[in-house]
């Protein structure tokens, strides 16, 4: 029993019951990706999220979790933890003492799942399966494990700097998005495309809302304690979803004359991917106005600048996690107040605005080592492997080329 | 009056309507086909289990046409959808009774266009 003293019940509830929220943002997002694309290739969303599912989390068990969190240097984590050897029952006072260890690590490993699944919206419909599974393999390596420890772990070195990322618009948002957009200009343009390939709006909708409901363990889950700030950032969580859905809706109204449905749960995801890094550190008025921005923004960035630069970043992992995550962590340096969090810092409203810089710089920093290491990870992969499936194959789609199976029939 | 059938690959509609808009041919009728030609549909698996020759997707489009635009219609498919490789599919061309407009209750040639 003495392994577990400290351990709090509500608290070690909540993170439980949170990782659980992650995980089901997984399968959320492969139904909120699969509608977008065209109806040959939906399962193959759905497998690559699975095999998120399946890969990452075994990676995370045998070496993942220890190189991200262990005891290391500024970069990354050390084998420690290798198999899980010594993350038990007893807290780990860096992370949390009021909750097992194990509880934290599983909690963690469902952000190390669903962070390379958000990339395979840039992907959609060209790239090879195999390939992709190595892709992700060096990926979460060598990109997502180190971002992890340099924003989270106790020895990393943005956070040092006195960087705070509450839940992980560094680690996850601009990590997937920046990802998805370098990977999809190595990748090329899908071929032949005239119109929009959306096929099922109902199945993105079903999957936008359970990924606002798996996010709220997303950031409230984050305060690793059944507490103020866990309630705080469940708060500020839902109010700029709501905030971002108005604000895309409203937007489209103006410039197309009519609010969509595709629009609004755009919207929503654009708001949950902003108030990532500051839902436990703003003020419930402050994530209105994160949303507000996000909504904006990610609507500019996905129907004007896409447009014009005509990359083939397919559902918008940059538009929406990219440059949502980026205003995100800017806006935590803005709108960032002591007054919700003891362990948080003051912000520019707050008079503070070296700590809107400090922001600014973990953002930028993370944009420019993901960027150079997933260009090479792609560049490597394609040389080795090939990450394009033939274009015969693309025409035929994925779902038989790569897994022959077809999600439809039309007749009996 | 003649209905041009044509069964092609469902990647193409998007040529073969923009050859048939530019040989001023604008109004077609399109549904979804399930069919295969010389190269006998495709294998899928279900935990396990090979099914061998399921129909593979098609397009099939028709067009009533009066005389002068038959071989103008026929070459804009041809154009639209030729890609070279097996499984581009078939145009069917049959004579054509009656064309009824329903909105008028006009009938023949002027009905069609």
């Amino acid at each position: 029993m003495g392994a577990e003293q400290g351990i709090n019940a509500g608290d070690t509830a909540w993170v439980m019951i949170s990782a659980g929220l992650v995980m089901l943002m997984t399968p959320a997002l492969a139904f909120f990706y699969g509608g977008m694309v065209r109806r040959k290739n939906i399962l193959s969303i759905l497998m690559k999220c699975f095999a998120c599912l399946g890969m990452v989390l075994i990676l995370w068990a045998l070496y993942g979790y220890s190189l991200a969190f262990g005891h290391g240097n500024g970069f990354i984590g050390s084998l420690e933890w290798v198999g899980l050897r010594g993350v038990g029952a007893a807290p780990n006072p860096d992370y949390s003492s009021t909750i097992p260890h194990a509880a934290f690590m599983i909690f963690q490993a469902m952000f190390a799942v669903i962070t390379p699944a958000v990339v395979i919206g840039s992907l959609v419909e060209r790239i090879k399966f195999s390939s992709f599974l190595v892709f992700v393999a060096l990926w979460v390596t060598s990109v997502y494990i180190p971002v992890a420890h340099m924003v989270w772990s106790p020895d990393g070195w943005l956070r040092g700097l006195g960087a705070l990322d509450f839940a992980g618009g560094c680690v996850v948002e601009i990590n997937c998005g920046v990802a998805g957009l370098v990977t999809a200009l190595v990748l090329g343009k899908r071929q032949g495309l005239t119109r929009p390939t959306l096929h099922n709006l109902p199945l993105v909708v079903l999957g936008g809302g359970l990924l606002w409901f798996g996010w709220l363990g997303f950031n409230a889950g984050s305060a690793l304690a059944a507490n103020g700030v866990a309630v705080n950032a469940f708060v500020t969580t839902n109010l700029s979803a709501a905030a971002a859905a108005c604000s895309w809706a409203a937007v489209e109204w103006l410039v197309t004359g009519k609010p969509t449905m595709f629009g609004t749960v755009s919207g929503v995801v654009a708001g949950l991917v902003a108030i990532t890094p500051a839902c436990g550190f703003v003020a419930p008025m402050a994530a209105i106005c994160i949303g507000l921005v996000a909504g904006g923004l990610s609507f500019f960035a996905v129907s004007v600048i896409k447009q014009k630069l005509g990359y083939d970043d397919s559902l918008d992992a940059f538009g929406v996690h990219g440059i949502g995550g980026f205003w995100g962590m800017v806006a935590t340096g803005i709108f960032g107040t002591v007054s919700v969090n003891a362990a948080g810092t003051d912000g520019l409203l707050a008079g503070n605005p070296v700590f809107l810089r400090t922001e600014f710089v973990a953002a930028l920093v993370t944009v420019a080592y993901c960027a150079a290491v997933t260009f090479v990870i792609a560049v490597v992969v394609d040389k080795w492997l090939g990450l394009r499936v033939s274009a015969e194959e693309e025409i035929m789609g994925l779902d038989i080329t790569q897994h022959y199976e077809r999600a439809y029939t039309m007749l009996e | 009056m003649k209905l041009v059938t044509a069964i092609i690959q469902p990647h193409r509609l998007e040529e073969v309507k923009r050859e048939l808009y530019a040989a001023e041919i604008n109004l077609i009728t399109v549904s979804e086909a399930l069919g295969h030609g010389r190269q006998l549909g495709v294998d899928e698996f279900y935990r396990g289990v090979k099914e061998t020759g399921n129909l593979l997707r098609k397009i099939r489009v028709d067009i009533a046409v009066n005389e002068p635009f038959v071989d103008r219609a026929i070459a804009a498919i041809i154009k639209g959808a030729r890609t070279g490789k097996i499984g581009d599919g078939k145009i069917f061309v049959t004579e054509l009774q009656r064309c009824i407009r329903i909105r008028t209750g006009e009938e023949g040639p002027q009905s069609i266009g």
